[in-house]
Order: C-alpha cells, then structure tokens, then sequence
C-alpha cells in the first residue's frame, strides 16, 4: 500500500466503511497513474506534500495560527522600532532643541545685549549649519533690537525668517502671518499710506506683534511708528502672536527689513535637530567645530522631556510587545502540539513500515520548518500592513515597512513550530506502534 | 448526573485541564495587564510630560511690557506690577488643585555684581538675580504642601562642587513633600540625594548659574558680593538656558534686595491637564450655564488658567503654548498607540485560549463517542463541555485576573516608578471577556466532536 492511500484512511473525515475502500483503491489507482506520468521526485518531498493536501483542514489551522502569530510579532517590531522616529517627529513640535549664540567677543564680557554693538554671527552661519546637520534641520536666525514707540515706550523688536519661524515653532498662535514686501500693498489701505506733509506713499513693513505688545503700540491695530538710534521704521501690524512666553511683549519683523532699519545681524540661531540624544550631542560637536565664533548649547528643556517621556514610551511599548509576541508564540504552539499528537497513527505506520527514527524526525521536523517558513512568510507581509494601517491610523504617516526584521520573524516562527514538533515525538517515541495502532 | 460528569471530568483529567486553564490564565493575565496599562498609561505620560515644566504663567493684570533679552531685563527694576505672595498658597484652593503639580514664584532683580580678581570680569556688571522657591513648604487651610523650582523645573541641574558645601537638605522638608510629582517612593529618594547644592528657601544661599560661574572663576563655598551684600553660593546651577548666566536666590532675597517684600513677577504653574477638544477651545463667556459647568470642571489648560485667574487677585494667567499645546498631541499619540497595541494583545490571548481550547477538545472524541452510543443526545453532550468550558474560563479568568494585576503592578513599577491602578470594574469585564472567548474558542471544536460518529470514535479511527 502506498503512503497516500494509507494517510487518506486517517483523514479526520468520517467514512463509510464500502467508501472508504473503494475510495482507498481508486485513490491508489490515481496515484499510481499519476506517479509514472509526473517527474520523479523523491518520497520524502512526495510525503510531505501529500500530508499537506490530504489533512488540509487541520493543516490550515495550525498554519493560520502560525501566519497569526508571525505578523502580530512582525506588526510589534515594525512598530516598536518605527515609533521612535514617529514620536521624535511629534516631539520636534516642542521646537528648537539646540540654540546657537554669538559669543561675547572681548573677554572682559561686556553685556551683550545691553550694549548696542552686540557680536553677531556671521553671514553664512546659517548656510554652514544647514551644510552641517543635513537639509532636515530647521535653523531659524533671532536678531534683537530694543526701540522706542512714539509716546517714549521701550519694546524689543526681533529680526526673523518668518517661513523658517513658523515651521519651527508650531505652537505660535498667529492670526496672520506677515507677508514680506507685499506689493502693491492692500488696496482699502493705500488712502491711509499718503503722507500728506510730503505727498509721499510711505508703504508699512508688515509686522507680527506680540499680543501683549500690541496693546501697548497699537491699541486699534493701526500702522505705528518705532525709532532706533534716530531711525524710524513704520510698521503695519499684519498679525498677532501669542504664546504664552517672552514672545507675547515683542515685535517680529523680516530680517532683511529689521537689518536695513537697524543694523543688527543675527545673535541666536534656534535650531531643531532630528534623531537620538547621541545624534544630538553629535550634531552640536560638529556644530562647535564648524563654527568657532559661536556657542552651541542643547535646550536642555526640551532635551530631558523628550528623553523621559520617549524612554518611557519604549519601556511600555517594549514590554507590551514582548506579551503579545510570547502569547502567539504560545498559541502557535498549543495548536501546532495538538496537530502533532493527532498524527501519531503517521508516525506508527511510518515506523511499521520500517522508517528509522531518524527518517520519521526528520519528516516531522521537515514538515514543521515548512510551515514555519510558510506562516512566516505570509505573516511577515499582513504584519507589515498591520504596522502600516496603524502608523496611518494614530501617527497620520505609514510605518516604515522594515525588512531588517523579517530574518527574526522567520527564524521564530520555524524555531517555535520545530519545538512543537519534536515536543510530542519525544513522548511518542517510547510508545511502540503496535499499541497506537491498536487504538489504545 | 450532570454535575458528576463535570466533577468527574475535572477530578479524572486534571493534566488536561490544566494544561486548558493555564493557556486560558496566561491569555486572561496578559489582556487584564495590557488593559490597565493603557487605561492608565494617559496619566502616566501625563505626568512624564510634566519634565518639560511648567504649563501655565500668572502675571499681574495691568503688567507692563517686558523689555528682555536673553533673559536680561533691561526695564527699571521697580517699574511694573507685582502679584502678591500671600495669594499663592490660594492656588491650592482652586477646583483642580489635585491636577496642579507644583508652581513657582519668580521675581527678576537686576544687580550690580562686584567684580571678582580672579575671574573674567573686573568691573562691577549688572545681572539678574532671580528670587524663587525651591523647595518651599507652604500650608493651605489645613493642606501642607511643598512647590518650587525642583518641581516646576526638572531639568535645572545644581552641583555642589567636591563636596566643599555638601549639605543634605533637611530631610523633614523632603519627607513632608505632599504633592504628587514627589508621592512615589523612590523618587523621594532621588530627591534625598540629589539634594545637594540646593539652598533652603529661609537662608541667604544662592545657586550660581554655570556661565556666570565660569566667568567670575566661583565656586560652591565662595561667597559673592550683590548690591553690597555678601552671600554664600550652594550650588553651581545648569538649566541649558538663560538661569545660566543668572543668579538664583530665595524669594525674600530678592525682594529685600528690591525693597518690595511680598512681590512677585510671575508664578509658573505645572498642571496635568487634559488634551484640547472642541469644547476647550471656547470662550467661556459665550457658553450656556450647562456647557459652562462641563468646561470648568474639565482639566483642560484653558479652564485651570481661569480658575487660577479667579483665585489670585488682579492677576492675568495664561497657558505657555509651547508646553500646553504639544502635551495634547504627544498624549493622545501615546495613548492611541497603546490601544491598538491592546487591541492585538486582546487578539493575541484570544487566539491562544481558542486553540488550547479546541486541542484539549479534540483529544475527547472517544469519550464523546461512549457518551453517544449510551444514548446521551448532541445538546448534552455540548452542555457538558460547555459547563467545564465555563468552570475552566471562570477559573482561569480569576487567576488570569490576578497574575495580570501583578503584571500591570510590575510593569507601572519598573516602568513609571508609580502604580498602576487596576479599576474593580474591569474584574467582571474580565471574566465576561474570558468565558466569551473560551466559549468561542471551544465551539468549533466541540460542534465537530459531537458530529462524529460513535462507532469510528470507539474503534479509534476518527
């Protein structure tokens, strides 16, 4: 009697008894056909693909929970792994991580702000750090200036790039942002623009204001009037900031207009750098190096909060993911068991039959490494969606499908359906066959 | 008869069973621990969160503009409001008092620095000394409670040189620390030894800002000379911003120094507040009584920032955006996260207790097929597995139950350094949940068990 026809007896399917044997000799008589017509290949393949076919409902269970279980373990690393760089890239929304100042250039310290002749950076400081870190950073230039109003009031005014601004500190409240050199100005305000003393068209630089500052300056948001060493500049107050800080009592002006008016280059470089606290601390050593005439300090604020709150995130997210992966792997081996010890009739006839117990281990474990490799496989891929749909669902970006962990997915799924294997042989092999024949 | 066939099965199996209850105790065990970790994990991160400082600042209502940069003040120093000292304990009063973690006064003075010989500068020069709480003991009504910078401000950094001034800070101003960022254990432990370098808030000690440090060649021990008075450095202070290049002192220092006892610039407020929706953003003013009463009673940051307005006399409090608006998002990524994660733990569990389930059943057909051939019919055949299903899941919920609350516990330790807070209400959902998916997990295998023929179980050929 062949293999197939003896592993077709003992599928779990209830037969007639006068079925089953007709069944049994027209099966042998296919086989036996199709054998000389299909190339020849050895037993071992033949056995465990027919093992395959002809149990296929068990088979498909254990196989679907081995494909279960890889891509709940595959969907947990892609996302323990990927989530770091999502949660810094919502981390970065806390704005700049290291801040880049002008050093005072004479030793005696004289104030640097206080004085009217602060050092500043040079021009292509910012050119040198986008060079440094990459064209991910975002650098955004401060440039400060104390003025007067027209009633004797003293207000900062700040210099900035208002795109590079407003990319990097989302937390600004900005009703509008300013437009720079806006041409040719609002229509409704050109009649306001007339200087009548002259007949001239003075156009306002458009500014953002602070809100506790405009209260001060400009009560009815009209255009105002500051003066700095002699110099007035008219401004229009295009938008208004809050923040809840030091923002809120200063005037934020385009830089090439404030220097143009003041004279004033840049002092403060704020600037956002991406990645791991060592990539951090990396990126300021470079910067130091790069730029001698400045002082790079980490915003240790925002450094330590992200650090915590990220290592804590991890830890949770570590553990948790450690549980879901040895519950599947435990499923995976409950059901995988079971599958085994419902064939130890196979494994008694095989050893009736004469098969040495290496031959019969090697089946088993043939046939677990291949649906190991399988569920693998097929679990690697739908974990790998799973990843992606929640990366879309709570991070509104895809994970990253990461291939770099498919070699571990692989190798526990094969491991766990190879414990489950031999697991129950390593029973069954002190059993002799006669006595699982007989039913007992 | 029936209740013997369970007994009997229970008492003459025991290995099978077994095996069964302990896949259903690990699926329960780890489904209760990922379901208390992310009920509780948005409080948790909520209050990591609070690393980044404080959330809210109270100014005086008629406050002039601030004219600083880089954290040097150049208005007169006497020009402006000031809030009152005497009105900060209120903030302890207020609605959400439980939320608010700690809040520190502040009161900049700008003085004149002797010059020192052996360092960088020669000449006197102005800095800002910088008076506040560290780690004030404060009482309210009948509540004690500490708050100061250790608390708002948990980067600030402060080393006390080799050992020149190693004073411990009294131990009874740190036991007695009732808020809650200092309740667990051992943080109040770290705190102990990192005491070190701290003034006391009643003593003439100052903390060095570490540029300034580096620049007057001082060190913890050294004494500095401000507007003519002597005072002793504890500690050499790093905070990676512009305290860096300030002097640090206790409040009253300031204000003698200022010649205004009891003022105060601002007060930084730390809070735990909930994440913006739609009803936070309102205007408060604008809302019907009920909507009123739902936001006031909501921890959001707008509605903490009111109440501290109402409790400090003439004061305007306003929500730092850069902290407040970023906690909502990062807190709700966090949390979100979680949940699907326990969504796939809960998948996870099920499926394990559904395949031990179906294996431990399917091992019985012969059994099945005796109960058939002596006439019991398919409905008591399923009751009988049904009922040691729901023995099994029942007990294995319970224990499942347990060992998870001691997971959950171990996990909220080692992690949070906190406890993880298993609400009783989740028991019962629990245990539902574990009969559920013992009883699905079963009923595939019990409906083709019982669909066997008796005579190919008995012969030993299904």
């Amino acid at each position: 009697m062949s293999t197939g026809s003896l592993l077709s007896n003992h599928e779990g399917a209830p037969l007639k008894p006068s079925v089953g044997l007709s069944g049994s000799l027209h099966t042998a008589r296919e086989v036996a056909q199709r054998r000389a017509q299909s190339p020849h290949t050895s037993m071992f393949i033949r056995m465990l693909i027919r093992a395959a076919m002809l149990r296929r409902g068990r088979a498909a269970s254990a196989l679907l929970a081995m494909i279960v279980a890889a891509a709940v373990a595959t969907a947990m690393m892609n996302l323990y792994v990927d989530v770091q760089a999502k949660l810094r890239s919502e981390f970065r929304n806390y704005g700049a991580n290291v801040i880049l100042v002008a050093k005072s250039g004479d030793a005696t310290g004289a104030q640097p702000a206080a004085t009217n002749a602060p050092p500043s950076l040079p021009p292509d400081t910012l050119n040198k750090i986008e060079s440094t870190l990459g064209p991910k950073t975002i650098a955004v230039p401060f440039a400060y200036a104390v003025a007067r109003t027209t009633d004797g009031q003293s207000v900062v005014v700040v210099g900035t790039d208002f795109a590079r601004a407003r990319q990097l500190n989302h937390w600004w409240n900005v009703n509008h942002w300013p437009v720079v050199n806006r041409w040719p100005p609002p229509r409704q305000a050109i009649a306001s623009l007339v200087d009548h003393t002259t007949d001239t068209l003075v156009i306002p630089v458009e500014a953002l204001v602070g809100i506790r500052a405009a209260a001060v300056v400009t009560p009815t948001r009209q255009p105002f009037d500051l003066t700095f060493q002699g110099k007035t500049i008219h401004l229009a107050p295009a938008g208004l900031l809050q923040t809840g800080a030091g923002e809120d009592s200063r005037i934020y002006l385009d830089q090439s207009e404030f220097q143009a008016w003041t004279g004033v280059a840049p002092t403060t470089i704020e600037i956002a750098v991406n990645g791991s606290p060592e990539e951090i601390q990396q990126g300021i050593k470079q910067l130091s190096a790069a730029l001698p005439s400045a002082d790079v300090r980490p915003v240790r604020q925002i450094m330590e909060g992200e650090a915590n709150v990220l290592n804590k995130t991890r830890a949770t997210l570590y553990a948790s993911a450690t549980l879901v992966v040895l519950t599947s792997a435990l499923c995976v081996l409950a059901t995988l068991i079971g599958w085994v010890f419902d064939r130890r009739r196979d494994f008694a006839i095989m050893k009736a039959l004469g098969a040495s117990e290496r031959l019969v281990n090697g089946f088993f474990a043939a046939e677990a490494a291949a649906l190991g490799v399988v569920g693998a496989v097929a679990g690697f891929f739908i974990g790998i969606g799973v990843a992606a749909w929640i990366g879309r669902a709570n991070f509104h970006a895809p994970v990253v499908p990461r291939f770099s962990v498919f070699p571990y997915v692989l190798a526990g799924s094969v491991a766990v359906a190879l414990i489950s294997a031999i697991l129950p042989i390593g029973l069954l092999r002190r059993v002799q066959p006669a006595i699982i024949l007989r039913g007992e | 008869m029936f209740p013997r066939l369970v007994y009997e099965s229970f008492r003459r199996q025991t290995r099978r069973k077994l095996l069964a209850g302990i896949a259903i105790t690990l699926g329960v065990a780890v489904a209760t621990a990922m379901i208390a970790v992310a009920t509780d994990i948005g409080d948790k991160i909520n209050r990591e969160l609070r690393t980044y400082g404080a959330n809210l600042v109270v100014t005086p209502q008629e406050d002039t503009l601030d004219v600083e940069i880089g954290g040097i003040n150049l208005k007169p120093p006497s020009d402006g409001a000031f809030l009152n000292e005497a009105d900060l304990p209120k903030i302890r009063g207020t609605f959400w008092h439980h939320n608010i973690v700690g809040f520190s006064p502040m009161l900049p003075v700008t003085v004149k620095l002797a010059g020192s010989p052996s360092g960088r500068i020669e000449k006197a020069e102005d800095v800002t000394l910088l008076g506040t709480y560290f780690n004030k003991k404060l009482t309210f009504g009948k509540d004690d409670f500490t708050t100061g910078v250790r608390i708002t401000h948990p980067w600030w950094k402060v080393s006390c040189g080799a050992g020149v001034l190693a004073r411990k800070a009294q131990p009874s101003t740190v036991a007695t620390a009732r808020l809650e960022a200092t309740s667990a254990p051992a943080r109040q432990q770290s705190v102990n030894d990192e005491a070190c370098g701290w003034p006391t808030d009643d003593s003439q000690d100052v903390l060095l800002g570490e540029r300034l440090a580096a620049k007057l060649n001082k060190h913890p021990g050294d004494s500095i000379d401000v507007n003519s008075r002597s005072l002793t450095i504890s500690g050499i202070l790093s905070s990676g911003a512009v305290e860096d290049d300030e002097i640090v002192a206790p409040l009253p220092v300031a204000q003698q120094i200022l010649g205004r006892p009891g003022a105060v610039r601002r007060v930084y407020v730390s809070a735990l507040t909930k994440p913006p929706d739609a009803l936070s953003a309102r205007d408060p003013k604008t809302m019907s009584p009920e909507v009123y009463d739902r936001w006031y009673c909501s921890p959001y940051v707008e509605s903490i920032a009111y109440q501290l307005q109402e409790a400090i006399p003439h004061s305007h409090a306003e929500q730092i955006r850069q902290v407040a608006q970023n906690e909502g998002t990062v807190l709700s990524r966090i949390k979100g996260l979680m949940l699907l994660v326990t969504l796939a733990a809960l998948l996870a569990s099920a499926l394990a207790v559904s395949a031990a389930m179906a294996t431990a059943i399917f091992e019985r057909r012969v059994e099945i097929g005796l109960m058939k051939a002596l006439g019991a019919g398919n409905l008591l055949v399923s009751a009988v597995f049904f009922a040691e299903a729901l023995l099994l899941a029942l007990i294995g919920g319970i224990a499942g139950f347990t060992a998870g609350a001691l997971l959950a516990h171990q996990i909220g330790r080692s992690i949070f350094s906190s406890q993880i807070s298993i609400q009783p209400v989740l028991f019962p959902i629990i245990l539902v949940i574990a009969v559920c998916v013992t009883f699905a997990g079963s009923a595939a295998a019990i409906r083709r068990a019982v669909k066997f023929d008796p005579v190919f179980s008995l012969r030993g050929q299904a």
